[in-house]
């Protein structure tokens, strides 16, 4: 099964997943409202539910188990401790784990699984033990088959008498359930009989046909356990007046044999409702009635209502996170679209408002002039739609520093800060990897075991800083550690040893500290569980200016180490230098520009047949001309000695040589993906305020394409090696 | 009654008609299913793409978004459009992606019954023939049908 509704339910789960690692983490932190826990228990069994109706096996059996737990946790049969929440921190990240597989069809870690089914079945008593769960076909909410996992039912289950009361809210029939169903679900599992109380049914002139006003007295005589039987209410919970009693409480059993006797002495019930055969209309069949009946609520089955399920139907009205609005991003990304061309239409019409031969245009102007402000309220209200606080991903990272503490003997702990900053919900997601590596790193290598921390005179518990902010225009990320810093002798010896720096090599603070993100840098000395799992800090470098941010590290001996990340607001919008090659206008991403500047003919230095090398303050950088790079002829001559020096990924830099630097601006990225393929040399388009279309250029393969700046690298390269 | 019959007939006789706009590629005439056709737009120039083989002109901007323009005669293997006040580009959808076709000058909308629709009689010239669907006659003209999906076959790589 695949399709939109399955999409739906993994989107849902994201949701659901975070809203429980919230509560999670909330109880973490010492909250004690039980509305917390009832949250967390409401979002596990809603990840149930719908991967019930998917066949989704082991995330049901796994949610099903969390969920138990929970439930005694709910009912006051068992404390909250700090091992029972360590416990359901890494279950939830199981929880999370089991939902990536279904939705990637990726493999889980089996015998991690069990371990924490074991571990979870620690806290589950005995007769909650059954994990008969049935799942729930999507249309009816009937139950479909067995599952097959486990109903270790007790030795000889003796047959009981439950006596439930039912009565639907009206929201029950809104949600498209229908008691027949369930009534059919019961019967199913032994002797039913049913029996409509339409005490509360109002006369025909005064009935509301939207209200719902009949109610159903059930005994059910059955083997199955309580929980089986109140799994078949399990879809219509907080959308019904339920309460279900067992045999063991006399009353009930006194109750219930009352109802049978009422059954069989009260043959007058209304032909519309008979229920003989266990089935009722979900609908009055009378002519409806404008007059609504002055509250014939509350039922008597309210006092009744003593099991635990009946209150939730309170629960689920109260708070609640703001209403939001589900929309697929190619939707969003349409309006800016249009957006941004609004915007360069306002700037052409404008311009041609001044070319008009007219004297007086200044009331078309002042128009203009509003309309402008305009477009730039709706294009920012457009972007703060992809924007996305931080804090979901923040507190994923919260779990990366316990697990990597957990595994490495360590005790740290993870204080967020500016979580509500906003960033491109694109951004966010590919934040993810990054972010793990460095806090993992920070917990591995950063942080002193506890004894040396005491030590240094540290506290023992270690404190790694996240946070974010806005900072003119870009994100800034820091991860800061209060561990040993950088050790710069090793990190220098290691980059020797693997050939990174000749062995006379003088470099500041600053430069060793790079020397981790260069490919192939590691100085773990035994390949850890943790960090040391073959990549190293050159992919969170690739990572982050993939998405056209930049990482700095700085660190004090002793004191720590911080890494910050800047990054831009969104990746729809970038900063480019706006530039002109053979007479096309062209934009190069700020981030990758080091300087520009003016040459004199006298910093050209030849180098054998046709390398030319730019001096700058007495360093030679190969010269790269974009336009013949980019195999582009030039009409009219070019500006003599206008050039960018550009740093490439690898730290080579070179000076693209082009005709003119017009100004700075910011871009819309238009991706050339499906249009043209892939160009060399161009990473994307944008369109100027002239509604031309203008190249993104890409400086690491237009120096690729360069035979000068190629050659030379590859000779600078050979002589490294040797 | 009759009358009705008739009437009926006659408008499923016009239904399979099929509307076409013809146009002029290097002089010779071509038309394409007016249901293919986005839109029609005057000749703006485009911003060259680097490395580009002589038929793809470059991209221009189509209300926001970026759309890579061929040059039909280029396409067909005959010489390159030559830049005119008439020029026009034929905005297509392909493989669901817009692209703009550059054409000499639109002619007219004309209706084909598809049964006047002509197979390509086989001539030594294996581009265009696999360009062509077929040919039909109108007012003395022969009226090439573009066969789009082998013109512009899915996304280009467009590589130097």
């Amino acid at each position: 099964m695949s399709g939109s509704i399955q999409d739906t339910f993994f989107e849902e789960c994201e949701e659901l997943l975070e809203a429980t690692d919230e509560g999670l983490t909330a109880i973490e932190g010492g909250d004690h409202d039980p509305e917390t826990v009832n949250a967390i228990f409401r979002a596990v069994h809603s990840i149930k539910g719908g991967a019930g109706a998917f066949g989704l096996d082991d995330l049901v059996a796994f949610a099903h188990r969390f969920e138990t737990v929970f439930d005694e946790v709910r009912a006051g049969r068992m404390e909250l401790d700090g091992k029972l929440i360590q416990l359901l921190l890494r279950s939830s990240d199981q929880l999370s784990a089991l939902v990536e597989a279904a939705r990637d069809g990726g493999e889980i870690d089996e015998a991690h699984n069990d371990t924490l089914l074991a571990a979870l079945d620690e806290y589950i008593p005995e007769e909650e033990e059954d994990l008969t769960f049935e799942p729930m076909g999507l249309g009816a909410p009937a139950p479909v088959a067995d599952l097959g996992i486990a109903p270790e039912a007790p030795a000889e289950p003796q047959e009981e008498t439950y006596r439930i009361r039912f009565q639907p809210l009206k929201e029950m029939y809104g949600t498209g359930n229908e008691p027949f169903f369930l009534f059919q679900a019961l019967k199913d599992m032994g002797d039913l009989t049913v029996k409509l109380d339409e005490n509360e049914l109002p006369g025909f002139d005064t009935m509301d046909m939207s209200e719902s006003y009949l109610a159903w007295d059930i005994t059910l005589v059955t083997k199955d356990s309580r929980s089986i039987v109140e799994a078949v209410f399990e879809f219509v919970e907080g959308l019904c007046e339920l309460s279900i009693d067992g045999e063991g409480d006399a009353e009930a059993e006194a109750n219930a044999l009352a109802a049978l006797d009422a059954m069989f002495s009260a043959p007058d019930a209304p032909p519309a409702a008979d229920t003989a055969e266990g089935g009722a209309p979900a609908v009055p069949f009378e002519p409806p009635v404008p007059a609504p009946e002055p509250e014939a609520k509350p039922a008597p089955a309210e006092e009744k209502a003593s099991a635990p399920k009946a209150e939730s139907g309170k629960q689920e009205q109260r708070g609640g996170p703001k209403p939001t609005l589900r929309v697929e991003l190619e939707r969003v990304d349409r309006l800016i679209n249009a957006v941004g061309e609004l915007i360069i239409n306002h700037s052409m019409l404008a311009q041609q408002i001044a070319n008009l031969d007219v004297s007086d245009t200044r009331d078309v102007e002042t128009e203009l002039e509003g309309f402008k402000n305009l477009a730039r309220d709706i294009q920012e209200g457009v972007m703060a739609i992809r924007a996305q606080p931080v804090k979901p991903l923040f507190q994923r990272m919260a779990r990366i520093v316990r697990e990597a503490s957990a595994a490495t003997g360590k005790t740290c702990k993870l204080v967020n800060e500016g979580e509500n900053t906003e960033v491109d919900k694109t951004v966010i997601e590919r934040l993810s990897d990054p972010l793990t590596h460095i806090l993992r790193n920070a917990v591995d290598h950063g942080v002193e075991k506890p004894e040396d921390r005491e030590a240094a005179g540290k506290s023992k518990v270690g404190e790694i800083r996240l946070s974010a902010s806005h900072r003119s225009g870009s994100v800034c990320i820091e991860i800061k550690d209060d561990g040993a810093g950088v050790n710069r002798p090793r990190v220098k010896q290691i980059a020797i040893e693997k050939g990174l720096i000749p062995e006379n090599a003088e470099l500041t603070d600053g430069e060793i500290d790079n020397l981790l993100f260069a490919p192939g840098f590691s100085t773990a000395k035994e390949v850890s569980n943790l960090s040391g799992r073959g990549v190293g800090m050159d992919v969170v470098k690739n990572a982050v200016t993939g998405l056209g941010g930049r990482i700095n590290i700085s660190s004090t001996p002793g004191k720590g180490s911080t890494f910050t990340i800047i990054l831009p607001l969104t990746l729809a919008v970038m900063d480019g230098m706006v530039v002109s090659v053979a007479d096309q206008t062209m934009v190069v991403p700020i981030t990758s520009i080091v300087e520009t500047m003016r040459g004199s003919d006298d910093m050209i230095n030849s180098l054998g047949a046709d390398g030319t090398l730019l001096s700058i303050r007495g360093n030679f950088v190969p010269i790269c001309d974009v336009a013949g790079s980019l195999g582009l002829y030039r009409e009219s001559d070019r500006q003599a000695g206008v050039y960018l020096l550009v740093e490439t990924e690898t730290g080579q830099r070179c000076a693209l040589a082009v005709d003119d630097i017009h100004d700075q601006r910011q871009v819309v990225i238009k991706s050339l993906d499906g249009v043209c393929g892939e160009i060399a040399g161009v990473a994307a388009a944008t369109i100027l305020g002239d509604g031309k279309i203008a190249m993104i250029l890409d400086p690491e393969s237009i120096i690729a394409a360069s035979p000068t700046a190629a050659a030379f690298d590859t000779e600078r390269r050979m002589s490294n090696a040797s | 009654m009759q009358a009705e019959a008739k009437h009926t007939d006659q408008e499923v006789k016009h239904a399979e008609h099929s509307e076409f706009v013809s146009f002029t590629v290097a002089g010779q005439a071509f038309c394409l299913k007016i249901t293919q056709i986005r839109e029609i737009r005057r000749w703006s120039p485009v911003t060259i793409l680097p490395h580009a083989p002589a038929d793809v002109l470059g991209v221009m901007n189509l209300r926001g978004a970026v759309i890579p323009i061929y040059d039909l005669s280029a396409r067909f293997g005959l010489q390159q459009t030559e830049a005119s006040e008439r020029n026009v580009v034929i905005v297509v959808s392909v493989h669901g992606k817009p692209v703009g076709l550059l054409a000499e000058s639109v002619s007219e909308i004309i209706s084909i019954n598809p049964d006047d629709i002509q197979d390509t009689p086989p001539v030594d010239s294996r581009n265009t023939m696999e360009y062509i669907q077929g040919i039909i006659s109108h007012d003395d003209t022969m009226v090439r049908i573009i066969n789009l999906d082998a013109v512009i076959s899915a996304p280009e790589q467009v590589m130097p």
